[in-house]
Parts: C-alpha cells; structure tokens; sequence
C-alpha cells in the first residue's frame, strides 16, 4: 500500500492493519501521517497542537474550510448554516481526536462516495484548476486549528 | 456508537440515492423554478417585468434582419419564428450527420448562419447568439424536452452520464453530488436544485445578465476548482444531452430567471 489517495484499496488494507503513508516523492508538500485502526490519525500533523480559534476562522472562511456550506455549527453570527452533512454540535462526544482528524485529512477512508472534500490530499483527483494543482485545500497547520476547534464542540 | 452513527447515515445516503433515481425513473423531473423565490418566480412569470425579455427581443429584432453574402434575414427563409422555430428547443442537442456527432441549438443556429446564410457565426456568449437562442427557446415555452438519445445519439448520451457522475477538481466532486444526492438541501446560503436545463438561456440575478448553460457549467466547474471546458466543446454538449434527457418531460421555460 503506498498511496492513501485510493481510498477503496485504502479500505482494504486498513481493514487489515494500519498503515504508515509515505512521504513519496509526488505528495511531497504533505507531511506523513499514520492512520490507526483504519478510523483515526492519533498524531497531530504538525507535531503541536492547533488553535481553537484560528480552526473557528478557517471553518467559516468559504476560501479555507467552508464548513458551514454543509454542516451546521455553533456559529451563530454566521447566517446560512448548510444541510447537506450532520449537525457538528457536540462531536466531540461522539468522536475521537484521531477519528476528527481521519474525517478532515481524507473523508474517503471513511465513505469512498462522499461529497465532503478531502482537506489533506494531492493525489487521486482529476482535473484540478492550474492555481490549485498539487496543493491541499487546508495546511498541516489549518488542518490541526480545526481539529483543535472541533475538540471544544462538546 | 461511532459506527453505529456512520451506519445511519451511509443508509440515509441509499436511501436518497434510491429515492431520486425512482424519482427520475418516474419521469418526474423537477425544475428549479419550483425552488425560487417567489419573487424570482414572479419576475419569469410576467414578460414585461422578466429581464430576459430585452434580450429575447433583440434576437427577435435579428430574426428579421438581413445578414451576410446572402443578404437575407432568418425570416426570409424560415418566415415566422412562432410557426418554424416552435418545438425545436425541445429535441436538441441532436445527432448532426455533417459532423458525425452532437450538436446543440447556439452551434447549429452557427451553422445555418455559415452554411445558408453566409455570414460570420456569432461567439457563443455574444449578446447576438444569447438573443437569438432565447429567441428560438422561447417559441417552444411550454413544450415538453424530448431528446433522443437513441441510435447514433447514444454514444454521445453515455459520454454525458459519465462526466455528470465523475469526480473533478480541488474539492472532488461530481455534479450527481449536489443535484442528485443533494437537491433541495441548502449548501450554505443556496437551496441546491436538480440543475435541471430546460430555462436556458437564463436570466441569473448574480449575473445581473442572461447567460447560456455553458456558462453555468463553467461556473459549477470553477466552483469546485476544477479546469472548465470552452463553450459549445463536445464535453459540454454530451453533458447537455444527458441532462435534457433527464429533465425530459419539463416544460421549456426560455427565457428563464433564476437566483
Ligand atoms: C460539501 C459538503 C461538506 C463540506 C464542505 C464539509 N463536510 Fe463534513 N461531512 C459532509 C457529509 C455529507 C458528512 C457525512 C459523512 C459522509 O458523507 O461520509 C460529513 C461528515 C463530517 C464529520 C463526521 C461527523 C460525524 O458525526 O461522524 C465531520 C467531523 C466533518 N464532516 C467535519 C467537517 C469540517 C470540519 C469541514 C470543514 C473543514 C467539513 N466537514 C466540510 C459534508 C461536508
Ligand atoms: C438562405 C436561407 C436561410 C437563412 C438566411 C437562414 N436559414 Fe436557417 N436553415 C435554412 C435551411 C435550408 C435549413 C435546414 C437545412 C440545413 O441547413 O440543415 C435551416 C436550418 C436551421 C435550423 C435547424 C432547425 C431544426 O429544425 O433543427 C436553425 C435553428 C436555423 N436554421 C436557424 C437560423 C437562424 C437563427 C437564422 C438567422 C440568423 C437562419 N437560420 C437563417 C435556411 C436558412
Ligand atoms: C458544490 C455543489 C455543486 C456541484 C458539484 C455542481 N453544482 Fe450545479 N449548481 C450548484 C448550485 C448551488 C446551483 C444554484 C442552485 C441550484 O439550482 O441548485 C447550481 C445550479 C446549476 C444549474 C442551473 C439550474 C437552473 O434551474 O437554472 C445547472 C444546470 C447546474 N447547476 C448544472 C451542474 C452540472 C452539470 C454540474 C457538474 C458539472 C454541477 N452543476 C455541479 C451547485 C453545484
């Protein structure tokens, strides 16, 4: 298994044991990551852990996560809260740190026909516009401020 | 509990999955006319406040203006658009022998131009081709679409399946994604339709213009960071034929005013 950007034969190895992705040379702007149980990345991207508040800005911001455009949040400054994804409040008694992060990196490990994006990928697509080829929809960095923010929704 | 909450959920996606597709099977497409505004239903509904109408008009104009080496207006070969041009929006895109493939009504109004007419063929979102193709739209207003996607149209009616259920872009996503598995869920600040195209050319109030549906294809391309095609390619006009078929059995509504 080496590319985690596969996400049906992902399902299969995973299922099996848990796998180290590689740093290869094409997905090099990502940094590794393991997946655990086939369910969770237990380790922060970064190393550190992320900034609730800042992770609270990238969910609104409709050039960064966008999360609103599906799921309704405890943002109530923010308008128009979508319908197309599960009610994000209280998630945190519901999942994981690990599981929140698997959701955010590759939501196609979880559910290879889904719509959610995919906010830690490269690999796999098709057709990306010129400005956006190679590089993932949210940083390491990004990612982890959500992931802190996500935490706090208890 | 984790699995338990995904198994609800992944049931709930068959379910609507299962459910729009009998919609579809049904023959009961739905237009997004029935998801706008009333205010915006209002504007289409009347002619005179429907800001289309200029420009429907001005295609008018051009149906009876002489043009090119032929020096003849549409109208002089064709006479009156509410009799020649009535039901022609409902069967296109159709098979076009001299090409060996699909063609859709702004290309062939571009062919007769060169062909009979002998003038220059108009760019695809000229405000001439959005005239005359809301003009020609608009004598079928009430009609039922009626594609044929049989025979030499079929290869190029699964090519249009094909790109509407494949993935592209940045954000991975299909077209079935948002009108299929998600029509009348709200995507932030937007009700999402079927995408149905039986209004086009279209009045759109965030263009403050008419447009064609190659332009709203662009945009829901660029929207999920994904390269668009150029107006009027063969992906395009696979795509169109594949909805049409879809929305078969909707009532023409060019020109039409959406969100
Ligand atoms: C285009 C729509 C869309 C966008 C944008 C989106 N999601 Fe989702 N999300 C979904 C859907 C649909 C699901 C349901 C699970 C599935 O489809 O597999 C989901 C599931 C989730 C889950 C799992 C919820 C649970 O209860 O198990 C989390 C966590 C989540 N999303 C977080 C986010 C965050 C954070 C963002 C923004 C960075 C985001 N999503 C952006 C559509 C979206
Ligand atoms: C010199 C005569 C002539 C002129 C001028 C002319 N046409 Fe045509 N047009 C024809 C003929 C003949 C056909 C059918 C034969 C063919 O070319 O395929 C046709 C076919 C068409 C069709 C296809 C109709 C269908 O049933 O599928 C459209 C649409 C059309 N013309 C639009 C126009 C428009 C718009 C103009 C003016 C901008 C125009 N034509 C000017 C002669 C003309
Ligand atoms: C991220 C979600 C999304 C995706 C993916 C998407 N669209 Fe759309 N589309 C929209 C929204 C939002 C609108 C405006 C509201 C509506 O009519 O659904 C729209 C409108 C349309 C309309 C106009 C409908 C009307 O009544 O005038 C058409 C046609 C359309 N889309 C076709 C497509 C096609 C074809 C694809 C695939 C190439 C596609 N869309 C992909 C979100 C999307």
């Amino acid at each position: 298994m080496k590319n985690y950007a596969l996400p049906l034969l992902g399902m299969a190895a995973l299922s099996i044991a848990s796998l180290t992705v590689p740093a290869d040379a094409k997905a090099d702007e990502l940094v590794p990551f393991k997946i655990v149980n086939g369910n969770s990345i237990p380790a922060s991207l970064t190393g550190k852990a992320g900034d609730p508040a800042k992770g609270r800005d990238v969910a609104i911001n409709r050039k960064k996560g966008n999360c609103l455009a599906c799921h309704v949040m405890p943002i109530p400054e923010q308008p128009y809260h979508g319908e197309v994804g599960p009610d994000l409040n209280g998630l945190a008694d519901r999942l994981s740190e690990g599981e929140i992060r698997l959701q955010l990196v590759n939501p196609k490990t979880n559910n290879p026909a889904t719509i959610m994006p995919a906010f830690y990928r490269t690999e796999g697509l098709h057709r990306v516009a010129k400005n956006f080829q190679g590089k993932p929809m949210l940083t390491a960095e990004e990612v982890e401020d959500v992931v802190a923010y996500l935490m706090t929704l208890k | 509990m984790r699995k338990n909450n995904r198994k609800i959920m992944m049931a709930g996606a068959a379910v609507a999955a299962v459910f729009s597709i009998a919609t579809i099977a049904a023959g009961e497409p739905k237009s997004g006319y029935l998801s706008a505004e009333p205010e915006t239903q209002a504007m289409q509904d009347d002619d005179f406040s429907n800001p289309a109408m200029l420009v429907t008009d001005y295609g008018g104009d051009l149906w009876s203006t002489a043009d090119g080496d032929s020096g003849k207006s549409c109208e002089d070969c064709h006479g009156d658009a509410a009799d020649s041009m009535k039901g022609v929006k409902t069967r296109y895109p159709t098979y076009y022998q001299p090409w060996g493939k699909m063609i859709n009504l702004e290309l062939r109004i571009n062919e007769c131009r060169k062909d009979n007419q002998k003038a220059k063929a108009w760019k695809y979102e000229s405000k001439e081709m959005l005239g005359m193709a809301s003009y020609i739209g608009y004598q079928s207003r009430g009609m039922p679409m009626a594609v044929d996607i049989g025979g030499k149209a079929t290869p190029f009616f699964t090519k249009g399946k094909e790109f509407y259920y494949e993935r592209r872009g940045q954000l991975d996503m299909a077209c079935s994604h948002c009108h299929e598995d998600n029509s009348g869920n709200m995507i932030r600040a937007n009700l999402l339709t079927e995408g149905q195209i039986n209004g086009f050319p279209t009045y759109r109030l965030k263009w403050s213009g008419v447009g064609t549906l190659h332009r709203r294809f662009k945009g829901c391309n660029d929207q999920v960071r994904a390269i668009p095609y150029e107006r009027g390619s063969d992906e395009y006009v696979n795509l169109e034929l594949y909805l049409a078929w879809r929305g078969r059995g909707l009532a023409v509504e060019t020109p039409s005013v959406r969100n």
